[in-house]
C-alpha cells in the first residue's frame, strides 16, 4: 500500500516539475533567440522570388526590398536617389542615360552559389535583357512574361542598352519618356546576377534563377516551405548599412483572424494588413501604423466577355452599387470615395471629371435600354487575400451581390486561393472582378499605363482586357513631354474617356495598416511600393 | 497467429482494391479533363498532354487504364498537386508526420486520462463521483470540436497568454526536416538551442493535442467503466473475493488488466474518429498536417491532391487499425484463436 502510494506520489510530483520546467525555461530563452529576430505575419504565399515577373503585392513584399536592389530607388520625398548606380546623366532630349555603376557591391554567397566577382555592368545588362530580348536564354524561363514591363512598353521604348566599361552602362531610348527613371527605381527592376545564371546553365538547372534568389540586397534567403514560411538571414557583405537583424521570417498567415490571434499572443512581431484596430490600439504592448498608399480599389470588368462586352451594362452596374455602403462597411470609413483611379494626393489629379452616381432607377433603365429585361446571371470574382486598396473582398462582393439583385442581376461570388486567382483572371475566366492596383512610383502614369493602357490588355494583368486607342494615344503623348501642364490636360481628356468606357468602376483610394509590437522600431511601411525591412530592428 | 495474421492482410488488400478504384473513379467524376485530375499538370501544352495520355493509357481499355494506374500508384508517381506543382507524395510526405504527431499524443493523452477516470467510476458504481464522471464523459463529447479550440486559443493563448496559438514550433528555431517528425528531428539536429526547440514544441502540440483528445477521452471513460464493470461482475473476481483478497489487489492485479484488454481493441476503431477530429483542429491551429493540407485542397479544388489525400489518409488509419487488432491479439488469446478457452 504504503509502496504504491508513494510511487504515485514520486510519478505526480514528477510530472508537476516536468510541466514548471517546460513553462519557466521557455519564456527565458526564446527571448535569447528572438531577440534579434523578427517574425513578419504576410498575408499571402509568393508566386516565386523574382520580381520581374509579377506585379502582385504579396510577392513584391516578400521579395524586392529584401532580396535585390535596383540602380535607383525613391528617396522618402519621392525624390530619386542612388542605389547601386552611383549616379547617371540623362542627355538634354531625354533620350541617352548613362548608369555609373556602385563598386565592390557583393552578390549573397549561400550554400548553392559563391560569387567570385563583385557587381558589374554585365549584371545589369543580363537583368534587363532578360525582359527586353525574346531570344535570351532567359528570357523564356518561367514564363516568358514579364507583366511590369510588358505594361509599361519597355521593349518598345529602349533601342539598346550598351555597355560602355565595367561601370558603365548606357539606355538609349526610341523617345523620349518621363516616367523612364521612374519605372527604373520601381520594385521590379531588380539587378540579378549574371555569375549565377552561367552557373545554372551549366547545372542545368536555369529555372532554379528564379525559386533560389540571387541578389544584392540586404537579407538572402536561407529555406522556404511553400505556403508556409520563408526564412532570410542577413546579407553579410551588404553594401549599404547592414541590418541588425539576426534572422527575419515571414509566416504565411492567410486567415485574418490567424494573424490577430498571433500578434496578440506575441507569436509574430509585425502584422500585415491587420483586422480589429481598436483591440491593437488599446492593447499597450502594440502600435498600430498607417500610411496614406497610392492606390485603387476597384470592379473591373472584363469587356471581351459577355455581358460586360456591352458597354450599357457596365453602365448599368456601376450606378446601381452603392459605393457608400461599401466605404463604411468593407473600409470601416477610413478610404476615400474614389471618383475616378487617381487618387487625390497625385498632381494629375482633377475633381472636375464625373462621377458615377447611385442610382438604382438609372440603372434599371440602362439595363432595359441594353435589352436584359427579364435579368441577369454573373460571375464576381473576390479576391481572397487583404490588400491595401481591399482589405475585404468577399464582404464586397456580398454587398455587390445585394445591391445587384435589385436590377434583377444575379451575382455568382467565385474565389480562389491568390496564386490560382491571378492566374485565371489573366487568362480571362472571370466576368468580373474586384481587384486593386497599388502604385510602385508616384508618376500618375503608373496608374494609366499599367491597368489600362492596350499592352496591358495584351498580359490580362489588369483583369478588364480594355484596349482603346484614343485613350492609348493620349497616355502616350503625355509620357512624351516633361511639361506638367501639358502633361495634367492630356490626363485630364483621358480620364474623361474612362468615365464614358467604364472599363472598371474605382471604388476606393485607401490606407495601408500594419501593426507591430512595440519593441519594433524602424521604418516598414511605404506610400507606394513594397515594405522594407533595411532599416528596421528590435530592441 | 498466421491465420490472425492472413485474415487481417486480406481484409486490408480488398479495402485498398475498393479505395483504389474509388479514387481512381474521382479522376472520372471530378469537373474537367481526366488526364489532368490524375496527373496534375495544368499548364500542360497540348503534345505533352498527348504524351500523358499514352502514359497513363488513356487509349486502353478502362480495367487496362486501372492497372496502369495502380503501377503508377506503386511506383510512387501520385501525380502533381495542382496548385503547388509538386509530387503528391512530397507533399503527403511533409504533411503525413505532423498528423500522425499530433493524433498520436492526443490518443496518448486521452488514453492516460480517460481510462483510469473510467475506472474510478466503475469502482464507485451507482456513487456520486460515478454520476459526476459521466455527466461529465457526456458533456465533453457533446462539445463541438471547432468551438472548443477557438475557446482554448482564447483561454490560454490570448487571455492568459500561457501557450502559443498556431503551428508547431516557433518559427525562429531551424530545424532541419529528416523524419519529418519535429520531436526526433529537434534531437536529431545540432542546433545550439535544441532543448529550447525542444520546450517549444511540447508547449505548442499541448493545446491543439488536448483539444482532440477531449471527445476520444470521454469515450474511453465509457468503455473503461463498462469494459470494468463486466470484469467485477465475472465469477473469477468473485473468487477472488473469496479468497480474501483486499479490494485494492483484486483491482490491480486482476480486474485493470482484463479490463485494459477490451478496451485495446476499441482503440483503433476510435482511431479513425481521431483523425477527423485533428482534421478541423488542425485548421484552427494552422497545424500543418495533412488534414488541413487536405481541406485547403478542397477549396482550391485541387483534384490531384483530393485523390492522393484520402488514399494515404485511409490507408494510414487502416493501418493503425490492424495495428491495434494485432496488439490486442497479443494480449488477448481468445481474440487470436478460437479454438482457446470455453466456447
Amino acid at each position: 500500500m504504503a509502496f504504491y502510494s508513494s510511487l504515485k506520489k514520486a510519478h505526480c510530483s514528477f510530472f508537476i516539475v516536468m510541466c514548471v520546467g517546460l513553462f519557466a525555461c521557455n519564456s527565458e530563452n526564446k527571448a535569447s533567440l528572438s531577440a534579434n529576430s523578427i517574425v513578419y505575419c504576410s498575408e499571402g504565399a509568393p508566386e516565386i522570388f523574382n520580381p520581374q515577373l509579377i506585379t502582385s503585392g504579396v510577392t513584391v513584399d516578400a521579395t524586392s526590398k529584401q532580396l535585390y536592389n535596383q540602380l535607383i530607388t525613391f528617396n522618402a520625398d519621392n525624390s530619386i536617389s542612388p542605389s547601386l548606380a552611383k549616379s547617371w546623366h540623362v542627355t538634354r532630349d531625354n533620350k541617352k542615360i548613362t548608369f555609373y555603376i556602385r563598386k565592390n557591391v557583393n552578390f549573397h554567397q549561400t550554400n548553392f552559389f559563391t560569387p567570385t566577382r563583385a557587381l558589374n555592368a554585365d549584371d545589369v545588362l543580363f537583368s534587363f535583357n532578360r525582359i527586353l530580348d525574346k531570344k535570351h536564354l532567359f528570357h523564356q524561363v518561367s514564363g516568358g512574361k514579364y507583366p511590369f514591363f510588358q505594361s509599361v512598353g519597355f521593349s518598345e521604348l529602349i533601342q539598346s542598352i550598351e555597355r560602355i566599361n565595367d561601370y558603365t552602362v548606357r539606355f538609349t531610348l526610341n523617345r523620349a519618356d518621363s516616367s523612364f527613371l521612374a519605372n527604373l527605381a520601381t520594385d521590379f527592376s531588380v539587378i540579378l546576377s549574371k555569375e549565377y545564371a552561367e552557373q545554372l546553365v551549366k547545372q542545368n538547372q536555369m529555372e532554379h534563377i528564379d525559386i533560389h534568389p540571387i541578389g544584392t540586397g540586404p537579407f538572402k534567403l536561407k529555406e522556404y516551405r511553400t505556403g508556409s514560411f520563408i526564412r532570410y538571414n542577413p546579407h553579410e557583405q551588404y553594401w549599404d548599412e547592414k541590418t541588425t537583424l539576426k534572422q527575419l521570417v515571414y509566416d504565411i498567415t492567410p486567415s485574418n483572424t490567424g494573424r490577430l490571434t498571433k500578434l496578440l499572443t506575441g507569436e509574430c512581431d509585425i502584422s500585415s494588413y491587420p483586422i480589429a484596430h481598436e483591440k491593437i490600439k488599446k492593447n499597450p504592448k502594440l502600435a498600430l501604423d498607417n500610411v496614406t498608399a497610392f492606390n485603387i480599389g476597384y470592379l473591373g470588368f472584363n469587356t471581351t466577355k459577355y455581358p460586360f462586352d456591352n458597354k450599357l451594362v457596365r453602365k448599368a452596374v456601376s450606378h446601381a452599387i452603392n459605393r457608400q455602403a461599401i466605404l463604411d462597411t468593407v473600409y470601416f470609413g477610413k478610404a476615400e470615395a474614389a471618383t475616378t483611379i487617381l487618387p487625390p494626393s497625385s498632381w494629375a489629379y482633377n475633381k472636375d471629371i464625373p462621377s458615377i452616381n447611385y442610382s438604382i432607377k438609372m440603372a434599371k433603365n440602362i439595363l432595359e435600354e441594353a435589352g436584359f429585361t427579364d435579368g441577369l446571371t454573373i460571375d464576381l470574382w473576390a479576391m481572397p487575400v487583404q490588400r491595401s486598396y481591399n482589405p475585404d473582398a468577399v464582404t464586397m462582393a456580398k454587398l455587390i451581390q445585394a445591391d445587384l439583385k435589385l436590377i434583377g442581376i444575379t451575382v455568382n461570388i467565385v474565389s480562389y486561393n491568390w496564386h490560382e486567382f491571378l492566374r485565371r483572371v489573366t487568362l480571362g475566366e472571370h466576368q468580373s472582378v474586384l481587384l486593386g492596383w497599388t502604385a510602385d512610383h508616384p508618376d500618375p502614369d503608373n496608374f494609366f499605363t499599367p491597368l489600362l493602357s492596350c499592352g496591358a490588355a495584351e498580359t490580362g494583368n489588369n483583369g478588364n482586357f480594355w484596349c482603346n486607342n484614343q485613350f492609348d494615344f493620349l497616355i502616350q503623348s503625355a509620357l512624351a513631354t516633361t511639361e506638367i501642364n501639358k502633361r495634367k490636360a492630356l490626363y485630364m481628356q483621358a480620364l474623361h474617356i474612362l468615365a464614358e468606357e467604364l472599363p472598371l468602376l474605382p471604388i476606393a483610394h485607401s490606407k495601408r495598416f500594419q501593426a507591430r509590437s512595440i519593441k519594433i522600431k524602424g521604418q516598414l511601411l511605404n506610400s507606394f511600393g513594397s515594405i522594407d525591412f533595411k532599416g528596421v530592428s528590435k530592441n | 497467429m498466421l491465420l490472425f495474421t492472413l485474415r487481417r492482410f486480406n481484409l486490408f488488400l480488398f479495402t485498398m482494391v475498393l479505395l483504389t478504384i474509388l479514387s481512381f473513379s474521382l479522376s472520372f467524376l471530378f469537373p474537367g479533363e481526366q488526364i489532368t485530375n490524375i496527373s496534375g499538370k495544368i499548364n500542360a501544352s497540348p503534345e505533352s498532354i498527348e504524351l500523358i495520355a499514352l502514359h497513363y493509357g488513356k487509349h486502353e481499355s478502362i480495367l487496362s487504364q486501372y492497372w496502369i494506374y495502380l503501377n503508377h500508384l506503386f511506383k510512387g508517381d501520385w501525380g502533381l498537386s495542382m496548385t503547388s506543382q509538386l509530387p503528391i507524395l512530397d507533399e503527403i510526405y511533409n504533411h503525413l508526420p505532423a498528423t500522425i504527431e499530433l493524433t498520436i499524443s492526443a490518443l496518448f493523452i486521452a488514453m492516460i486520462v480517460g481510462i483510469p477516470i473510467g475506472f474510478i467510476a466503475a469502482i464507485n458504481h451507482r456513487k456520486k463521483s460515478d454520476d459526476l464522471i459521466l455527466s461529465f464523459a457526456m458533456i465533453g463529447y457533446s462539445i463541438p470540436i471547432f468551438w472548443l479550440g477557438l475557446l482554448a486559443i482564447l483561454i490560454f493563448s490570448i487571455q492568459l497568454g500561457w501557450l502559443p496559438s498556431a503551428g508547431q514550433i516557433s518559427l525562429l528555431y531551424e530545424i532541419k526536416q529528416i523524419t519529418g517528425i519535429q520531436f526526433i528531428d529537434i534531437l536529431l539536429s545540432d542546433s545550439p538551442y535544441k532543448w529550447q526547440a525542444f520546450q517549444d514544441a511540447s508547449s505548442h502540440i499541448l493545446l491543439p493535442s488536448c483539444v482532440v483528445a477531449l471527445a476520444p477521452a470521454t469515450i474511453f471513460i465509457r468503455l473503461a467503466r463498462t469494459s470494468m464493470l463486466n470484469v467485477l461482475e465475472t465469477h473469477y473476481i468473485k473468487a477472488a473475493m473469496a479468497k480474501g483478497l483486499t479490494f485494492r489487489q483484486i483491482i490491480y492485479r486482476h480486474a485493470i488488466r482484463n479490463a485494459m484488454v477490451n478496451v485495446i481493441r476499441d482503440v483503433g476503431l476510435q482511431f479513425a474518429n481521431l483523425v477527423t477530429l485533428a482534421m478541423v483542429t488542425e485548421v484552427i491551429f494552422s497545424w500543418p498536417g495533412i488534414g488541413r493540407w487536405l481541406i485547403e485542397s478542397i477549396y482550391q479544388r485541387d483534384y490531384t491532391a483530393i485523390q492522393g489525400g484520402l488514399l494515404a489518409l485511409s490507408c494510414f488509419i487502416f493501418l493503425v487499425h490492424i495495428f491495434t487488432d494485432f496488439v490486442y491479439a497479443t494480449l488477448n488469446p481468445l481474440a487470436r484463436e478460437k479454438n482457446r478457452g470455453s466456447r
